[in-house]
């Protein structure tokens, strides 16, 4: 890989009765990554939704979603932050980039397979019928 | 080489356990009528090809989670073990973060 960032996800939930603040944190928590030597690669709210299950007496609240790029120490920083914060309900990091190499290799791998398939596709039906062996035989 | 294929998967599928396909499979002579018949198991994602499954994909997820707010086990899906566990593990972050229900009731 080009880099050694390592990539995250991060996604955590709003109070919705304080919907007008969540431009200004998602800002605070950007400046706090930023900080600590870490990128904001995506910043999307995803919007306010029903809870699955109620967190603190609330029933719904706003997801807002950042991806980060990084060392790993920003993370902890920002995490940290959020613990302290009444306003975020709850918070979930991921860490993508090793999953996001392995689909990409799974990806490639299929692309070769696919490029490779039509010679050995013949090969293995060619033992239905004498006559395709002559055909197919090259292949084998 | 496809029928053989075929029937075997069939006889595994609706019977829930693998041990008790073979036992009344035989007396009812006609290999599973009506109800062992209809599941074909295939991994939906190995045939669209899907290499990362998001937490965040509700729509999808839900799909795997019957009533009661458990994972759909692979006997039933019909999900290879490696999308399975991708699967697991994405309805569990979901969970996580109240996009989906630990339980239901």
């Amino acid at each position: 890989m080009s880099n050694n960032k390592r990539q995250y996800e991060v996604v955590f939930i709003v109070d919705p009765t304080t919907d007008d603040e969540v431009p200004k944190l998602t800002e605070s928590f950007t400046q706090i990554v930023t900080d600590q030597g870490g990128t904001i690669t995506k910043s999307e709210v995803m919007g306010k939704r029903q809870l699955a299950y109620e967190i603190l007496h609330h029933k719904d609240g706003t997801f807002v979603l950042l991806e980060i790029e990084g060392s790993g120490r920003e993370i902890a920083e920002l995490e940290r932050r959020m613990r302290v914060n009444d306003r975020v309900l709850r918070y979930i990091t991921v860490r993508v980039d090793e999953d996001r190499r392995r689909a990409e290799k799974l990806k490639a791998r299929r692309a070769r397979k696919a490029a490779k398939r039509p010679t050995r596709g013949h090969g293995s039906s060619a033992r239905r019928g004498p006559a395709m062996e002559f055909a197919e035989s090259g292949g084998e | 080489m496809s029928t053989n294929y075929e029937d075997r998967q069939r006889g595994g599928g609706g019977g829930g356990y693998d041990s008790d396909d073979d036992q009344d499979r035989r007396p009812m002579g006609g290999r599973g009528q009506g109800r062992r018949m209809h599941r074909r198991r295939v991994c939906r994602f190995c045939i669209d090809k899907v290499d990362l499954i998001d937490f965040k994909d509700v729509r999808l997820l839900l799909n795997y989670l019957p009533e009661r707010g458990k994972i759909l086990p692979r006997r039933i899906s019909g999900n290879c073990a490696t999308h399975q566990r991708m699967l697991a593990e994405a309805i569990k972050r979901a969970r996580n973060i109240a996009l989906l229900p630990y339980t239901t009731d």
